[in-house]
């Protein structure tokens, strides 16, 4: 299908503490990327709060990402939301948004995957075409790869997502959320002073990981007092990011793709990027990461996979837009790839 | 050294090469577990020598739950290597799509059977795909590489294996997998009895609607 250059996509992110807005053209330039993040006051994601938050920023990211591009409204073609996964009530929120905006254009609907999404974008800005991709987030952790069809997973996380792990340590840790740093990172700054490995759990279960043995055990000795902070912190991240390493080495050898891609918030990592690069090399892929503007979740993401989604024949009827909350990769048709 | 350099290659894998050899007159294979310079010293060698002597010990604790595994004959700590009995055959990963399906449900039901005795008796595989299990000429199915299983009465462990042996199904032989194991739980049933199969059945369904997020340090306990 070929279409005129001015048909653009609008796509809205919500599936937790981010409430994002994307425009991209069908060619994948995005032409706005605008997002307002959901702090706690203290401790994690409460998603009724989020949500509500979402509600209030909604119009004025909405605005931004419009003034932001320079369009008019009017030459929007297909609005794309998040469908899933996430948390419910900010699902939801983000769904209401973009079914308004759909019938007031008068232009179709498409809801999206997530995770799909983070790899998509992933790929657009590093032109990469056929990964291997670790996509590790807040609430997410997972290796997936286009095999017949679908993305299909190829590790996964038996219980809670990486992102998650480091941020529950951290704020053990008594790190805060400071303007422009998130805990992850303030997290990644203490780990780099650590100097002693102290033993922790390392479970990998076939292909896919624990987590929350690992943290559980951490977050003990921290309220021991017996080690210093920094080497636990370094401890954490050393434990975790090689058992990520682990289940991503194995489907680079079970799939031989040559190409690794990491996606999502806890991509900028430095330390994990090292791991993951060393890894790309042994086994001659090319190694990517995602730029940090799309790492974490956002709405141009959402906007071009809309744009892969509806350019394919995918749109989703308002009766069908409910959200779904544990939408996985590989029930996903993905009908743009070979 | 004339028999390190007859050794013949026969798997580079993620985790261990595999290479094929004569040794005591018999065709082996040793495993060797390579060291990964990902990860800090420290930890690889931990990692490492804790699967070269775990694996061995399972293999043989299987045996006497009546499952195949390869004969261990060496198990190397220094060098994480471990020699072992070479099965000839092939992997059920190569045969499944391949068979017809009645020989492809009755390959299941008998690999259903093993996992069942494996964990009635307090076994974890810990690493259930198609690729660890070999059939041989007289049709007998060999299970191999225990390296991260362990010895667990629990039905947490019990449903996590099967789980994996599920996932490992849907992203190998994704048309199949449905079916696939839905045979293996008639297997595995077969040896666990009724009741002990629907608890592992329940808990499974638990581990895949397990939430991803948690937003305090209470919740996850
Ligand atoms: N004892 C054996 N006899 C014959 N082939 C074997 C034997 N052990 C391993 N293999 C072959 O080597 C492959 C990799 O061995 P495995 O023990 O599963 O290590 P990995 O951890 O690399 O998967 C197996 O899938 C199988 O094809
Ligand atoms: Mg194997």
């Amino acid at each position: 299908m070929k279409e005129p250059e001015e048909a653009y996509c609008l796509g809205i992110e919500s599936t937790a503490d981010d409430f994002g807005v994307g425009i991209s053209t069908f060619q994948g330039e995005i032409l706005a990327n605008i997002s307002d993040a959901y702090i706690p006051e203290e401790g994690g994601i409460h998603p009724r709060e989020a949500a509500r938050h979402h509600a209030e920023v909604a119009d004025k990211v909405l605005s931004e990402a419009l003034t932001k591009a320079n369009i008019n409204p009017k030459t929007l073609r297909v609005i794309s939301f998040a469908q899933g996964p996430g948390l419910g009530p900010c699902l939801r929120t983000g769904a209401t948004v973009a079914r308004a905006l759909a019938s007031y254009l008068d232009v179709p609907l498409v809801g999206v995957n997530h995770s799909v999404a983070h790899i998509e974008i992933g790929k657009l800005k590093t032109c990469t075409r056929d990964p291997v991709a670790l996509y590790v987030s807040g609430g997410n952790t997972l290796v997936a790869a286009f095999e017949c069809g679908r993305y299909r997973i190829f590790g996964e996380t038996l219980d809670i997502a990486l992102g998650n792990c480091l941020d529950v340590f951290a704020r053990e840790a008594g790190l805060r959320h400071r303007q422009g740093l998130p805990l992850g990172a303030a997290l990644e700054q203490l780990a780099t002073k650590g100097e002693k490995l102290v033993s922790l759990p390392y479970t990998v279960k076939g292909m896919d990981l624990s987590l929350s043995g690992l943290l559980t055990a951490a977050v003990t000795l921290l309220q021991k007092g017996k080690h210093k902070v920094e080497d636990l912190c370094y401890s954490l991240q050393e434990n975790a990011f090689s058992m990520v390493a682990e289940v991503t080495e194995r489907a680079l050898a079970h799939t031989e793709k040559k190409e690794l891609l990491l996606t999502g918030g806890v991509a900028a990592n430095k330390r994990l990027q090292t791991m993951l690069k060393s890894i790309a090399e042994e086994h001659n892929a090319r190694f990517n990461v995602v730029p940090h503007e799309f790492a974490t979740d956002n709405g141009a993401m959402i906007a071009w996979t809309g744009v892969l989604s509806y350019t394919h024949g995918l749109v989703t009827p308002v009766e069908e837009s409910f959200v779904k909350l544990r939408w996985r990769v590989d029930k996903v048709d993905v009908p743009w790839l070979k | 050294m004339a028999e390190v350099n007859s050794r013949q290659l026969l798997k580079k894998g993620a985790e261990a090469s595999l290479s094929r050899a004569e040794r005591y007159g018999r065709q082996v294979v040793i495993k060797a577990r390579l060291p990964k310079k990902y990860r800090p010293a420290e930890l690889d060698t931990s990692i490492r020598s804790y699967r070269t002597v775990h694996e061995p010990q399972l293999m043989n604790e299987a045996k006497k739950a009546g499952v195949a595994t390869p004969t261990i004959f060496l198990v190397d700590v220094k060098n994480t290597a471990v020699t072992m009995e070479f099965i000839e055959g092939k992997q059920v990963k190569q045969l499944l799509n391949y068979l017809s399906p009645s020989e492809q449900r009755e390959l299941c039901v008998r690999v259903g059977e093993l996992i069942g005795k494996l964990h009635a008796h307090g076994l974890i595989h810990g690493d259930l795909t198609t690729s660890n299990m070999i059939v041989n000429g007289e049709g007998k199915i060999f299970l191999i590489d225990f390296g991260l299983g362990e010895k667990n009465m629990e039905l947490e462990a019990k449903g996590v294996d099967l789980h994996l042996m599920k996932r490992a199904l849907q992203s190998t032989h994704y048309n199949l997998a449905e079916e696939c194991f839905e045979n293996v739980m008639k297997g595995y049933t077969a040896v666990v009895g009724k009741e002990e199969a629907e608890k592992v059945t329940e808990k499974i369904k638990e581990i895949e609607k397990r939430g991803r997020y948690i937003t305090k340090r209470q919740e996850e306990t």
